[in-house]
């Protein structure tokens, strides 16, 4: 028992330090920040590389890592994320997940891809109290990270840029008004964040012995959880988010068992925002600043699309590109197809709704669990597998998302985040070995397994989609979702009751996303729960942000885009998530409201 | 008198909105200038403009003979121009204590500074009585208060004012103006200032600007305009005689 605390005490101790910087930034930037979430991975590797590889004292190599982080950080907030965030919050939350693929990939492509063992430089179990084992090693980390927050603290309760920190993240217009680098004071902000990133990632090299560059994304979407359970921008909400986290965390997979880990996670998450929507030491964002819901609407006009585009793209995707593409081509094309029916059913809840909904990858799932499952043990045909498949993402997930619909701000978009997550969990408890051997879609008898056949499967599904999503545009309805997208206080003055409305947009996004769900499932004949991750969400969202968020066809584009044009890239696998990240980072640089937004 | 701040023919857009025409405006030393005008009429766009939150598309603000039409907000604090935002606008989980160093962010004269926040004890003694308090939880004449020794703790030679009176209790109104009145008869600092009330701007103000849409339509002294006609139509009132 007393074992599990310490060891939730140290994983809090990694979310603290993770999530603190997280609230740091999206203080003073109101932006959060998901580079940070590469610091931890970029720490690991870079106190390996120190210790394992140069032979360097870790007394040397942790302020190296540190100061090296820190710089790095310096450099992300000048070059990308502040002059988005002067102008729009989610571009630059969204440049920022871009710079963290490429900070993941270009430490891959430096360090190696696989695990190294840490050594051991302090004794981990040295001490035995009764039945507590722990060692130096640990107190250590629970000693510097205890220094490191009293500093922190002094800092900002009484150095100058600390005060200037302070006021800058309570009012930041009134900050400039007083003659407060407000820039300065995002670039310090920046670089304490990723050092503590840094110096979370070396812990968790201490503690769990191997480091990898990728073992930021997990660690730090539970720090993220921490600062929002803290609540965004409160630094004491971090520490405190930080190890109540770890600590349940650690019980729960005593309890429970390691596979229980994000379920736990993402419960504890959305129970807060419930109960307390601005976290526990935050307070109720206020309604006027949700820079994360319709930052994109009413921002710039769609271009206007002469009449005989429509045909044309649809001879040009129907029937031209089916009579001389290769099969590879159509592969492709299956793949951009697939990801454009979701992204366009998608439209309605980020667009529309203005939910930035981070969790597609949840209802994508459940389609593609259901058509399966209901095809293999139920004999459904594939067509009937494929509205079942969506019917029941869209009733699973309107089930689970139905507390979420009070929060708001930035909260909700982390609500739906821990959703997608937690989704994919509960799936990986149930059945976590994967599906094998789904059946392949049937027409009377002929088997329809070709490339050409698959293609021109989505294709219909893809035109029913949009012709679907554009009648809902027009109609009554999606009216009355666009005017709670747009806002939400106006439209409920009027009468119009938005979060009834905003799942009602969910649930027909997730209906599309199980249909998508359902294609890849019956495409790959294959399906196991780590296909279903966090990157496939943002996938999505990029997708539709690329195209124009509210553009039912603009997804068509970004999916050509981002799904077509990065598997050009497939001959240098490292370089392709590089290439996607600058391709992300330039589009929302320059077109903001999406290629097929015209800049207002 | 010299101009402490002239604004020459300035052209503000918002994207393709234009929201200053051509404005030229003048504060003298130790002046109380008033900045009258409807909604939108581009009265805070000019207080911004003169703080250095917008870009200027053509024209030139010169203050204290400077010229600092690109000059940052920092540089323009430290030269002499404060600011008491729209809405006070205090740093709300900062201690009143805090909020007055915030005031003095640009100097780094620590005498000096120790003795400004005496002086601002002593000149609003409520403030001395919550300084450890968070501002927050003051009362709004208390908050007002306080964005007004804010601004004086940077020891300006003007301070921008963006309707101080907003929200206030009628009672509260008074205080507050006299308080502007108090501030520029002993400190000497000018003010320029937003406020919607014409007659109450005008009898504080020795000179006041008209904004419509953008563009100053009206300026002259405070007598000259609370006898013109169209000001006592839009603003005082009083229906003009048929």
């Amino acid at each position: 028992m007393l074992n599990t605390l310490i060891d939730g005490l140290l994983r809090g101790n990694v979310y603290a330090l993770g999530a603190v910087g997280i609230s740091l930034v999206f203080g003073v930037m109101n932006v959060v920040n998901f580079a940070q979430f590469s610091f931890f991975g970029l720490g690991a590797m870079l106190a390996w590389f120190f210790v394992a590889q140069e032979g360097l004292p870790f007394w040397l190599a942790l302020p190296l890592v540190l100061v090296i982080c820190g710089a790095l950080g310096l450099v992300i907030n000048i070059s990308v994320v502040r002059p988005l965030a002067k102008f729009l919050p989610l571009a630059a939350m969204l440049s920022t997940y871009a710079v963290s693929q490429i900070l993941d990939n270009v430490s891959q492509i430096s360090f190696g891809a696989q695990f190294r063992v840490f050594p051991q430089v302090l004794p981990t179990s040295n001490f035995h109290i009764g039945n507590m084992r722990f060692g130096t090693s640990d107190v250590v980390m629970l000693s510097i990270t205890a220094v490191v927050m009293v500093v922190m603290s002094l800092f900002l309760k009484y150095g100058k840029i600390g005060k200037a920190i302070r006021a800058t993240a309570q009012d930041q217009e009134a900050a400039l008004q007083m003659g407060i680098p407000v820039g300065l004071v995002q670039h310090v902000s920046f670089v304490i964040a990723s050092s503590l990133g840094g110096l979370a990632g070396v812990f968790i090299a201490l503690y769990i012995g191997v480091a990898n560059p990728t073992s930021g994304l997990d660690i730090g979407l539970t720090a993220f959880v921490a600062a929002t359970l803290g609540g965004l921008g409160s630094l004491v909400g971090g520490v405190i988010g930080g190890f109540v986290l770890g600590i349940l965390e650690a019980f729960g997979i005593y309890f429970f068992g390691d596979t229980s880990r994000e379920i736990i996670v993402f419960v504890i998450l959305i129970v807060v925002l419930i109960v307390r929507p601005g976290g526990l030491m935050g307070k109720v964002p206020l309604i006027s600043t949700e820079p994360l819901t319709g930052t994109f609407l009413g921002k710039g006009r769609p271009l206007r699309m002469p009449r005989w585009v429509w045909p044309a793209a649809f001879v040009v995707g129907g029937v031209v590109i089916p009579l001389v593409a290769s099969d590879y081509v159509l592969t492709t094309g299956t793949q951009v197809l697939i990801y454009a029916i979701i992204a366009a059913g998608f439209t309605v809840t980020a667009g529309q709704s203005g939910v930035l909904a981070l969790g597609q990858a949840g209802p994508i799932a459940i389609g593609a669990y259901t058509s399966a499952l209901v095809t293999m043990n139920l004999h459904f045909s594939f067509w009937a597998a494929l509205p079942v498949a969506g019917l029941s993402a869209a009733i699973i997930a309107s089930v689970l998302a139905s507390p979420i619909w009070g929060v708001k701000g930035h909260y909700i978009s982390i609500a739906t985040l821990g959703l997608g997550v937690a989704i994919v969990a509960i799936i990986q408890l149930l059945e976590p070995q994967g599906i094998y051997n789904i059946p392949v879609p049937q027409w009377f008898g002929t088997v329809l397994s070709t490339p050409i056949a698959y293609y021109l499967i989505d294709f219909g599904v893809l035109v029913i989609t949009l012709l679907v999503m554009w009648r809902i545009r027009r109609s009554h309805l999606g009216r009355v979702i666009s005017a709670v997208g747009s806002d939400e206080v106006a439209a409920l003055a009027s009468g119009v009751r938005g979060r009834n409305y905003k799942a009602l947009a969910f649930a027909i996004s997730a209906f599309f996303a199980g249909v998508g769900g359902s294609l890849l499932a019956h495409q790959y004949t294959y399906i196991d729960p780590t296909m279903f991750t966090m990157l496939m969400s943002l996938l999505v969202v990029t997708i539709v942000i690329m195209g124009g968020v509210s553009l039912p066809y603009g997804a068509v584009v970004g999916s050509i885009i981002l799904i077509g044009a990065m598997e050009l890239l497939r001959f240098t696998p490292e370089l392709r998530i590089i290439a996607y990240g600058l391709v992300l980072i330039l589009v929302v640089r320059f077109r903001p409201g999406g290629i097929l937004v015209r800049n207002s | 008198m010299t101009d402490l701040l002239a604004l020459d023919d300035v052209n503000v857009y918002y994207g393709p909105f234009h929201a200053l025409r051509g404005n030229t405006l003048t504060v003298g030393e130790g002046e109380i200038v008033s900045l009258l005008g409807g909604n939108a009429s581009g009265k805070s766009t000019t207080m911004k403009t003169i703080l250095g939150l917008i870009k200027v598309k053509s024209g030139t603000v010169h203050f204290a003979g400077e010229d600092v039409t690109h000059a940052s907000t920092r540089h323009r604090v430290k030269a002499g121009i404060a600011s008491v935002p729209e809405a006070r606008r205090v740093f709300p989980q900062m201690t009143v204590d805090e909020n007055l160093m915030a005031g003095a962010y640009t100097r780094s004269d620590r005498a000096g500074i120790a003795e400004d926040l005496e002086r601002m004890r002593d000149r609003f003694p409520r403030l001395a009585e919550r300084r450890r308090q968070e501002a927050g939880t003051l009362s709004g004449g208390e908050q007002q208060m306080l964005a007004f020794a804010r601004a004086l703790m940077s020891r300006p030679k003007l301070i921008c004012m963006d309707e101080p009176t907003m929200g206030l209790a009628p009672k509260l109104v008074d205080q507050v103006l006299d308080e502007i009145v108090r501030i520029n008869k002993e400190l000497g600092v000018a003010v320029l200032f937003v406020e919607q009330q014409a007659e109450l701007a005008l009898s504080i103000a020795s000179r006041g600007y008209v904004l419509a849409t953008g563009e100053i339509v009206l300026k002259g002294t405070s007598n000259e305009l609370l006898h013109n006609p169209q000001i006592q139509e839009a603003y005082l009132g009083k229906a003009t005689q048929a």
